[in-house]
């Protein structure tokens, strides 16, 4: 790498001492480049075995790439931690301005351990951190006000990034986010708790360094290239347009979307809440992250009439895609515009992860239809499905748990099934509550063989729509398709580049691109990098536990219709046995 | 030639504009913009876009205490960074704040009105306009 690129600054920030220091770990950024690479390295440093996920010893770790900063869309953050959900790998990427602004602050890279008695924020500008008290900002209801306040405080408006958590974290939900920029999230798997065990309430970060490239010429030859692809390619037209939500009318078309906790692959109503008729109806502004000209975040506004003042509303910007809309929204039953909205507007402003709180919300309902639970442990809200103001009152009290059934949801699916029975529908993967995609059988080895048991591990869900519903594959292929697109991920990771843009950066521009900033890697060296990374997070994984035999597997996917019909036990079991035959 | 804002409300953050400016120096990052990209108060509520509106009689030139900013024919300001001192008066003196400042180097970034930011804006809210005497400008 440039021998004055800032990139392996480590900025190390002990939350119990109040100190801070930096150090050049050029080591790591040599041999990893950034992101994902070097952030599972820090990990395996710095969290001891088997420890607390909420211990002070436990780290936080953010990286960022060698390419943040210097070519589009490569904007996000990687966020590793223990995770208090899963109890092992803990692994989150987030957009907004997160990545540009640690960057440009003049770090590759931050890690917080320690645990403070009171409430803080950190104010990172100009190579200091400081420590602010946040007594006054814990415990508010909604979210992003804590967040306004730090944004009025604050200097580095148009630079910064705003971290924060909600009363989620606050709470040691452990599925908590950590917020960034209001609208995007270091979500699943719950950074938000590791935040709140820490008394950690929020970040504020700001930087405008130059960074140096080798070869300015051929740097704007590139950039153009790719920025070129960026606005004009249409294999990002759909996040451009009406964004991720077009995948409800046309996975429900394949009888591929969760619908009432998966009981059903599709439903005739969801007409009012396909992509295409938010966006028609609802949509009102689109926004982008720092150095992204893509604008794929979608704002709807929502407007609620006050009932004790006529011509008297609340008009609350919402921000939505395909993940809220399936979990928030089919897979409750919600059909109507305004109450998915309304219910995305809460699990907002408590800082929960929405995937997980939906899953878990559906899973309560059924639970509570087959009188396998009672109105007492609902703590007297009474559930059906679509009801949304009932899920509202219930997201409230998941974050604040009244009865011992609430605070078992309140550590996910899988800790309350194992609670209170329903585990064959408790749909859970890895102890993460799945994704949107009832689309195969990779999709589901997918979610259990991914590192952080995400759909975007590895995008198994695009196997089984690309291949499986045309033609057949040995669940030993699957697999080998699963892991060579993992290791491709890790790299985009590493160098801080969005999945999204996975269709324009190959390893062959990752390799030109890294080459402006002096890392030397071929297309090939990268691939054996990335592989090289995903058995790093393994090791983590089976380090705190993680075995492949320990997997449970809801037998609800074997019973609902799916798009290729091979979801069947004993692919996915093959599946598994011959991961664990590669990895273990 | 003057570099405009044409319709702010098409801003979606991207910040593209910033970059690109900062990219003129052959470098990538942030030090050298002078363009400015932020939220008004929450992305929700849309983005303020600061461009040096160029003007005729420009306040940042008349309060440098060292001739290094001077006024151009037609508006806008150059500057003579080998008389610049660093005392940031001029950043101070420009009510728009569309001074932006090298941190870096300690010096002004003065926009030369050369129109390479309106290149990288996806959503056409910058313009270049020829600049001819009587022409409106409506620059934010």
């Amino acid at each position: 790498m440039m021998l004055n690129d800032s990139l392996s600054k480590v900025l190390y920030i002990d939350l119990t001492k109040k100190k801070f220091e930096t150090k050049d770990r050029r080591d790591l950024f040599e041999k990893y480049l950034g992101g994902t690479g070097v952030a599972t390295e820090l990990l395996l440093e710095e969290c001891p075995e088997g420890i607390d996920p909420f211990h002070p010893d436990a780290p936080i770790i953010f990286a960022v790439g060698p390419l943040t900063g210097v070519f589009p869309l490569a904007s996000k953050t990687t966020a590793m931690f223990k995770s208090p959900h899963t109890g092992d790998l803990g692994e989150s990427h987030a957009g907004g301005r997160s990545a540009i602004a640690i960057r440009m602050a003049g770090y590759g890279a931050i890690v917080i351990k320690g645990a403070s008695e009171l409430p803080l924020y950190l104010s990172i500008h100009d190579g200091k951190v400081q420590f602010k008290n946040a007594t006054t900002l814990w415990g508010m209801k909604d979210g992003s006000i804590p967040a306004r306040v730090m944004r009025q405080k604050e200097k580095g408006d148009g630079l910064r990034a705003i971290f924060r958590i909600g009363t989620a974290g606050e709470n040691l939900v452990t599925y908590s986010n950590v917020t960034t920029e209001t609208y995007r999230h270091f979500g699943r798997l719950g950074l938000g708790a590791v935040f709140g065990s820490k008394k950690l309430k929020g970040m504020v970060i700001s930087g405008k360094k130059a960074i140096e490239v080798n070869d300015k010429k051929a740097y704007r030859v590139l950039y153009d290239h790719i920025y070129k692809a960026a606005t004009e390619s249409p294999v990002m037209k759909k996040y451009h347009d009406v964004g991720t939500a077009i995948n409800i009318k046309a996975l429900n078309f394949v009888k591929a979307l969760p619908v009432k906790n998966l009981q059903f692959s599709s439903s005739e109503s969801i007409e009012m809440v396909t992509g295409e008729s938010i966006a028609q109806h609802h949509l009102a502004r689109r926004v982008a992250c720092a150095h992204c000209p893509v604008a794929c975040i979608h704002l709807a506004f929502l407007r609620e009439p006050y009932d004790d003042d006529p011509y008297f509303y609340k008009t609350s910007p919402v921000c939505y895609d395909f993940e809220l809309i399936y979990s928030l929204g089919t897979m409750v039953g919600i059909d109507d515009p305004t109450n998915l909205l309304k219910l995305i507007d809460i699990v907002e402003q408590v800082g929960v992860d929405a995937m997980s709180m939906g899953v878990i919300l559906a899973w309560m309902t059924e639970m509570y239809d087959r009188k396998k639970i009672t109105i007492e442990d609902l703590d007297g809200i009474d559930i059906k499905w679509g009801d949304a103001d009932a899920y509202i009152e219930l997201v409230k009290r998941i974050v604040k748990p009244s009865t011992s059934f609430l605070k078992a949801c309140a550590r996910g699916v899988d800790y309350a099934a194992n609670q209170y029975g329903g585990k064959e529908f408790a749909m859970q993967f890895g102890k993460n509550e799945m994704a949107g995609y009832h689309t195969g059988p990779a999709g589901y080895l997918g979610f259990l063989l991914g590192a952080r048991h995400s759909h975007l591990d590895n995008g198994g869900y695009s196997i089984d729509q690309k291949d499986l519903v045309k033609i057949d594959l040995t669940p030993s292929q699957v697999v080998d398709k699963l892991l060579e697109e993992e290791a491709i991920r890790q790299i985009l990771s590493s160098v801080a580049v969005c999945f999204f843009a996975r269709g324009i950066y190959d390893l062959k521009l990752v390799s030109d691109a890294v080459k402006l900033l002096g890392f030397d890697f071929s297309d090939e060296q990268l691939l054996e990098m990335g592989k090289k990374i995903h058995l790093n997070k393994y090791k983590f994984k089976m380090r705190e536990g993680f075995r492949f035999e320990k997997l449970d597997i809801p037998e609800r996917i074997y019973e609902t219709n799916d798009p290729t019909g091979k979801i069947t036990k004993k692919f996915i079991t093959e599946g598994i046995n011959y991961a664990k035959s590669l990895i273990d | 030639m003057k570099l405009s804002v044409r319709d702010v409300m098409r801003c979606v953050g991207c910040q593209s504009c910033m970059f690109a400016c900062s990219r003129r120096s052959g470098n990538a990052g942030l030090s050298n913009t002078c363009i400015g990209v932020k939220s008004t108060g929450g992305i929700s509520r849309g983005y303020s876009v600061i461009v040096c509106r160029s003007c005729e009689n420009p306040p940042c030139a008349a309060v440098c205490p060292t001739g290094a900013l001077v006024a151009k024919e037609g508006g806008g300001v150059r500057l003579n960074s080998a008389k610049c001192i660093g005392c940031g008066l001029c950043k101070d003196a420009c009510v728009i704040e569309a001074v932006f400042w090298n941190e870096e180097q300690n010096k002004p970034v003065i926009c030369v009105q050369c129109g390479y930011c309106v290149d990288y804006c996806p959503y056409e809210v910058l313009e270049l306009k020829k600049d001819k005497k009587g022409v409106a400008h409506d620059a934010e």
